[in-house]
């Protein structure tokens, strides 16, 4: 069982990771990645979310919004599926989830609030979060499963956005051709990473 | 009619939002390996930015500011749930290919954007204007991306061949990092390039 969760784990980090395999949350990843003391607190702000969200959602999904889930409040209730209504709800959890996150940080560690500033707001429109959602039901992921692959696409996303930062911040003292300058460079960058990253392809436990 | 005109025009080149903007990269690439699923996801981005302009331009002096991302958030979500429900029941095989990410346009920053910048301040003609304009910016990325990764990667051109593959008695082998996601941030990249060599005022500073 303990090897399933691991297996499961590594497959989210490195295998399909959820920016450089899916471009799951590019547009953050594309731009707070210039320094890499911004970058990793933005990504602990998003696999912390990952970690509450995922299992949260799966919870929901499966014991309110599945066909048949409604069962245990009324048998009558066992042919209705709510299943399309999946996309509103997860927004809406997600948003609530953050905003709850975000004073609960505030209230108990104000250092670690601090730090992550604006980025803790930004994150409800990151997709990253709500991919790993709708992934979550595509592949019926259980609610360990879910917290599991939660945990993994968020430390995968943290140490690509960290890795990008890092190599941004030494281009600094490179001489690129202008059009490339930017958003450019950054772009080919970011594909050089992912066939990094492919090479862990096929990996398994 | 000048004003709408630029509404309209405006985004697909000048403020490209691939491009200039760097908004809604999320959901674009995956998609792009083939030209039909692409063009299906244009057509449904499309549809929910500018009807998603018109609604939120519609209620936009009733909502109270302080939950405006909340309100715009579940516009966007019932609009995609449309969407989705309508390629479901229309294309079921593109809506398999397309999987997790019609869901997506939801976090689309380019939706978002549009409806928190422009649809909250103007009048709801020219917010659907606006909208086909940034979906047809963002839809023209797209196609292009997805035309050479298909051609290059299996020498097709929506699902026609185009170049013959030497697996089936042709003379093209095809090259297999179109197939895969890493081309797609290469060619966009090189877009970015060849597009900032034409218009130099876009260039960033280091």
């Amino acid at each position: 069982m303990f090897e399933h969760y691991l297996n499961l784990s590594i497959q989210s980090i490195f295998v399909e990771n959820m920016a450089l395999a899916f471009f799951l949350g590019m547009c953050s990843f594309l731009a707070v990645s210039r320094k890499v003391s911004t970058s990793v607190g933005l990504g602990i702000a998003v696999t912390f979310i990952l970690i509450v969200v995922t299992p949260m959602n799966n919870l929901i999904y499966n014991n309110l919004l599945r066909q048949g889930a409604l069962a245990w409040a009324h048998p009558s209730l066992a042919t209705v599926d709510l299943s399309f209504l999946a996309f509103l709800t997860f927004i809406g959890t997600i948003a609530a989830m953050v905003q709850i996150v975000e004073m609960i940080i505030d209230k108990f560690a104000p250092a670690l609030y601090n730090a992550l500033g604006v980025f803790l707001p930004l994150i409800a429109v990151n997709c990253a979060i709500l991919g790993a959602s709708l992934f979550m039901i595509e592949r019926n992921y259980t609610a360990t499963e879910s917290f599991v692959f939660g945990l993994g696409s968020g430390i995968g996303w943290l140490l690509a956005i960290a890795g990008l930062a890092a190599i941004r911040e030494r281009l600094m003292y490179h001489n690129i051709p202008a059009g490339l300058r930017g958003l450019g460079i950054t772009f080919i960058i970011t594909g050089l990473m992912a066939i990094a990253f492919m090479t862990f392809a096929g990996i398994q436990l | 009619m000048a004003k709408s005109k630029e509404a309209l025009f405006n985004p697909v080149f000048g403020e490209n939002p691939i491009a200039a903007q760097v908004l809604g990269i999320c959901s674009a690439l995956a998609v792009t390996t083939q030209m039909i699923p692409s063009t299906v996801m244009c057509l449904a981005l499309i549809a929910v930015t500018a009807l998603s302009n018109v609604s939120v331009s519609a209620v936009r002096n009733f909502i109270p500011p302080n939950i405006r991302i909340i309100v715009q958030l579940t516009i966007i979500a019932s609009l995609v749930i449309i969407a989705d429900q309508v390629i479901k029941a229309y294309a079921f095989d593109v809506s398999k290919q397309l999987s997790v990410y019609v869901g997506l346009i939801i976090t689309n920053c380019i939706v978002m954007g549009r409806a928190e910048a422009f649809a909250m301040q103007e009048k709801p003609w020219k917010s659907f204007l606006d909208g086909i304009g940034n979906g047809i910016g963002y839809s023209l990325f797209l196609i292009i991306v997805s035309f050479f990764r298909e051609l290059l990667g299996s020498g097709k051109i929506y699902g026609f061949e185009v170049l013959k593959l030497e697996s089936e008695g042709g003379w093209y082998v095809p090259n297999g990092l179109m197939v895969l996601a890493p081309s797609a941030f290469f060619i966009i990249g090189l877009m970015i390039w060849a597009l900032r060599t034409w218009k130099p005022e876009q260039v960033e500073e280091n």
